[in-house]
């Protein structure tokens, strides 16, 4: 077990397009870190290049104690899990298993010992002698996912290994990688687009777009405070609704947005945590409500300042919660990154200028709220995001300017 | 003509088709039925000369002069082994016999596995001028065989291999290699990159990969090479023509010489074709067995 360096990683290729630029990323010991964003953000060529399977542009890669830009994928000791599994389809599931050991010699006595010992963890003991043909989706995953585990490598790459199976088994996938991984402590580099994926597997989540590093941090940190539009919308399901509003200050130095025909008063906190927000004063802002952040004011202790009032115009009954989808007559969002999430998401009806945008709440399901009827939504205006309209970025400290 | 042993299994779903009327269904199941017959006399054409070259190889020589083969049904008493006894004590063409045998086995091995490791080297292992030495070899395809002949012929004089064994078998391969090269890149290059990856995060070698991945998945691919690559060369009468001597001259060269010694032996003739039709069958039926479909099957979603 090692840590894993980047160093000033790039690829780029004869063309001239770039996947990866400048990708410093340090993956302690023993560490799951999930590499995530939308597909072609160049998330699975830094893989691939850990894993020695792509050629380094520039920069360093580093395992354990040694550069390993110029070691052939076999020699850097790195076990890797395909998004196709990639089963050796003419041996059964011992000998898939087993492979790698016997490349390394090891003695057929050890060798058994440890396919068997995987296969127990992984409950394949009944399925050993049967072909990749004649396994389930699931079993062939565990296969993939033994074949990794048997050789103790250095480190664990793995490529989207839950996005061939259905979403049942996705979940029980998911727990019993986040296990086994705890169990061994292996260092593990996990790329998934699936940003669920990456907030309850990963001890630190590295969010990605178009090749450039946006975040690095603990999945609640990212969730709490993104550093930008994309992060922000990227993280967290259903995403973050994400308007555009002009932020005033009245004669008692009080901040106030506009979504419409109401106005949210931010509390004393939002402009002490975000001090940078005063030079924002008298012009447009991005304001980010997390659907969480919103509850049916007939259930909240409302007070005046933290209520958008629209109509209903779709319910979603989720069973432990309700999303109330309600337009407010704020000019939607449109940038670069909104594009990208909206691309990602495969919502090709990207809101028009002109014609409101639809926030969605997430309630309680103890609410009252039909389709076609009025919403009073309460925000909790504490827990707002703000972003800066032209670069996106998010509004904390002045430096971040 | 051995290839019409092969199997040929025609899957119509029957079931599991509750949309289609009972017409549809009805049409369906004729069309089956007209598929197996016109297969089954494609079969019957094929087979009887086949048949006929066997039963003429068991009359004697009066006999096959005096009438036709199918005398036999009424007449089973004229066949005789009389004829494979002679063949076997000619020595000279006992000894054509085994020159095919000394020709076609290298001639197969050399194309089987120069091929496989080219394909490999083509489609799997990046170096500089790869695609261009691929359209090269490939390319060779177009060159007919008997352009090359003279020139060849020169320079395996200049050589001494002229009139030799050797001779024979190279040229079959230089020949061979184009095409078997063009059929196993195109079933490699069809492989799943994640499996040779796989194997490479493993910890093998190009060479491991090779020979425990590669082999073992083209295995139909390999074994439809053998039995095309056995037979253009058992059955060639051209190139032996030109390159072997009489030493060396493979069956089909020594049956021609013998039409030529005796004019129309037909109990000579007939009995050392049918034996130098007897080992590509045997060859085909062998490696029939590893025409699996789906040896893929399962390796990646």
């Amino acid at each position: 077990m090692a840590e894993v360096v980047l160093t000033g990683l790039g690829k780029a290729y004869g063309d001239g397009t770039r996947a990866v630029t400048d990708l410093n990323l340090e993956i302690r010991d023993g560490e799951f870190l999930v590499l995530v964003g939308p597909s072609g953000c160049g998330k699975t060529t830094a893989l691939r290049m850990i894993a020695g399977l792509e050629q380094i542009t520039e920069g360093t890669i580093h395992i354990g104690e040694n550069v390993v830009n110029d070691v052939p994928s076999r020699d850097r000791d790195v076990a890797m899990v395909f998004q196709s599994y990639a089963l050796y389809p003419h041996l059964n599931v011992y000998d898939n298993i087993a492979f790698g050991l016997t490349l390394r010699k090891l003695a057929k006595k050890e060798i058994d010992h440890r396919v068997r010992e995987v296969a127990d963890v992984l409950e394949l003991t009944e399925h050993l002698d049967r072909k990749p043909r004649n396994l389930s989706g699931g079993q062939r995953q565990r296969v993939a996912m033994g074949r990794a585990i048997v050789r103790a490598p250095q480190a664990f790459l793995m490529d989207e290994p839950l996005s061939n199976l259905d979403a049942k088994l996705r979940v029980q996938m998911r727990a019993q990688i986040a296990r086994i991984q705890r169990e061994i402590g292996v260092t593990t580099v996990y790329v998934t687009h699936d940003q669920t994926e990456a907030m309850t597997l990963g001890d630190r989540v590295a969010v990605m777009r178009r090749g450039v590093l946006q975040q690095v941090g603990p999945p609640q940190e990212l969730y709490d405070r993104p550093v930008n539009l994309f992060v922000a919308g990227f993280i967290g399901s259903p995403g973050m609704n994400l308007v555009s509003a002009k932020l005033d200050e009245d004669s008692g130095g009080r901040f106030w947005v506009s979504l419409g025909s109401d106005a949210l008063l931010l509390p004393e906190s939002v402009p002490q945590q975000r001090p940078a927000l005063r030079q924002y004063v008298g012009r447009d802002v991005v304001v980010g409500i997390r659907p969480e952040d919103m509850e049916d004011t007939a259930l909240a202790d409302a007070r005046e300042g933290e209520i958008l009032h629209s109509v209903a115009d779709l319910v979603e009954a989720m069973g432990s919660d309700v999303l109330v989808h309600f337009p407010v007559d704020v000019p939607p969002v449109v940038t670069d990154d909104t594009r990208e999430l909206a691309k990602d998401a495969g919502t090709d009806d990207l809101p028009k200028a002109g014609k409101g945008t639809v926030l969605v709440g997430r309630f309680s399901p103890r609410t009252r709220i039909y389709e076609g009827q009025p919403v009073a939504a309460w925000v909790d205006t504490s827990r707002l995001h703000f972003f800066d309209p032209a670069t996106g970025s998010s509004i904390w400290k002045q430096e971040l300017q | 003509m051995t290839l019409v042993a092969e199997e040929v299994r025609i899957d119509v779903p029957v079931s599991g088709a509750p949309r289609r009327s009972v017409l549809t269904r009805l049409v369906a199941r004729l069309g089956n039925g007209v598929v197996q017959v016109v297969l089954a006399l494609v079969a019957v054409f094929w087979l009887v000369p086949v048949f006929g070259l066997l039963i003429a190889s068991l009359r004697d020589e009066s006999a096959n002069t005096a009438n036709g083969w199918w005398t036999v049904f009424t007449k089973p008493a004229e066949l005789t082994l009389a004829n494979y006894a002679e063949l076997v004590a000619n020595q000279a063409v006992w000894q054509s016999f085994l020159n095919t045998f000394y020709i076609a086995v290298p001639a197969t091995v050399l194309v089987v596995v120069l091929a496989s490791l080219a394909s490999y080297a083509l489609a799997w292992i990046e170096f500089p001028g790869r695609e261009t030495l691929t359209v090269v070899v490939v390319g060779l395809l177009v060159m007919p065989i008997q352009v090359a002949l003279i020139p060849v012929a020169k320079l395996f004089g200049a050589l001494g291999l002229f009139g030799t064994i050797t001779g024979v078998v190279l040229f079959h391969v230089a020949f061979g290699l184009p095409f078997a090269i063009f059929l196993l890149r195109n079933f490699f290059t069809g492989i799943p990159r994640d499996l040779i990856e796989a194997a490479r995060m493993d910890g093998a070698t190009e060479w491991v990969i090779f020979k425990r991945v590669i082999l073992p998945v083209a295995k139909p691919a390999i074994a439809s090479l053998t039995i095309f690559q056995f037979l253009w060369v058992w059955n060639d009468l051209l190139v032996a023509l030109v390159f072997a001597d009489q030493d060396s001259a493979p069956i089909t060269v020594a049956l021609r010489a013998q039409l030529r010694q005796f004019g129309t032996n037909i109990d000579m003739l007939s009995t050392g074709a049918f034996l130098s039709m007897v080992v590509p069958l045997a060859v085909f039926l062998v490696f029939q067995k590893y025409f699996v479909q789906g040896v893929l099957a399962g390796s990646t979603k």
